[in-house]
């Protein structure tokens, strides 16, 4: 690459790298605005499912289904991955490009702890007890809520790799930081939509 | 911020001011003890419906109170809604969250499970 050749000349560490450009700034703020749109499309799925939970027709019920121990696991996991993520942009405001990319390497990595929790969930609840995705009006919703969130999590963890290959040898950037900022809110905002989950879905579904 | 950003791509050297690493330490600081607090109102929430002594009519308010507060703390110490300057931010969130507040009961009631 021709770039490659160009001399570059180091800049200093701003305050708040991520809003440093003009551009970083814009997509920091285009950021609120999807997840303000993402709140409300989560709040769709979450009334159908409250709507509909009581409506088993003849599978089996959430009451028969939910196991509280392995959705604590799952819950600790996605709470610490947030955590992780915090202190990855905590790394990237010191400046500590290895610290980010390790801990942005944890979260990944919790992610996909989390997916597996997740898909022997799905499988577990399709094999051993019957609930496919049309056995009731109940299976439907909880399929759609709770996978519509896996799916998140799945997007995440592609994301938040991709960024790490591609910036693996970059070092820290104005370019490239508010990428790992605006995938670390996306993160906690997968997290925060678990909180609700896992209190609405199963906590009040056992 | 630095109005004179000439190149995008050029890596960023050095370390924050004393004063940036100081705001760094007490931010890392809160977000632990929030985590802690975090985790101990989630295990509090397990408890209260894992015990069965505790009636739902008490634990289903209880545990929605205790995501509520929990949500708070993420978005304002994880997701830094509290910084300075996320005016915005906080208006589109509130604005999803104030949509989001009446499509969960108008759904519910929509569908049919609560009845008046």
């Amino acid at each position: 690459m021709a770039q490659a050749e160009q001399v570059k000349h180091d800049q200093a560490l701003p305050p708040y790298p991520e809003k440093a450009t003009l551009e970083g700034k814009n997509k920091f703020l285009g950021f609120w605005f999807f997840l303000g749109g993402e709140t409300v499309l989560f709040a769709s799925l979450f009334g159908t499912y409250l709507g509909l939970r009581n409506g088993v027709a003849d599978g089996p019920t959430s009451q028969e289904l939910f196991h509280l121990d392995l959705v604590f696991y799952m819950t600790m996991i996605l709470l610490t991955s947030s955590l992780t993520s915090v202190f990855a942009i905590i790394n990237m405001k010191k400046g500590n490009y290895k610290g980010l990319l390790g801990w942005m390497w944890a979260t990944v990595a919790l992610g996909v702890a989390f997916l597996s929790f997740e898909i022997y969930e799905f499988w577990d609840y399709t094999v051993n007890y019957g609930l496919g995705f049309t056995t009731s009006a109940f299976a439907s919703s909880f399929y759609t809520l709770v996978g519509t969130h896996g799916a998140h999590v799945l997007f995440g963890v592609l994301w938040i790799s991709t960024l790490l290959i591609r910036y693996a040898k970059t070092g820290l950037t104005l370019t490239n930081a508010p990428k790992f900022y605006t995938a670390s809110l996306y993160w906690h905002f997968i997290d925060v939509v678990w909180v609700f989950i896992f209190t609405v879905v199963y906590l009040m579904g056992v | 911020m630095d109005p004179h950003v000439s190149d995008p791509s050029a890596p960023l050297k050095g370390g924050p001011s004393k004063k940036t690493e100081k705001k760094l330490a007490k931010e890392a600081r809160h977000q632990v003890i929030s985590f802690v607090f975090m985790i101990f109102l989630t295990s509090v929430a397990f408890l209260t419906v894992a015990s069965d002594t505790i009636p739902n009519r008490f634990a289903i308010p209880f545990i929605l109170l205790i995501a509520v507060v929990q949500v708070l703390m993420q978005l304002y110490y994880f997701m830094h809604l509290n910084d300075r300057g996320n005016g915005w931010n906080n208006i589109m969130l509130w604005t999803g969250i104030f949509v989001a507040v009446m499509t969960v009961p108008t759904l519910m009631l929509l569908i049919g499970v609560i009845k008046f």
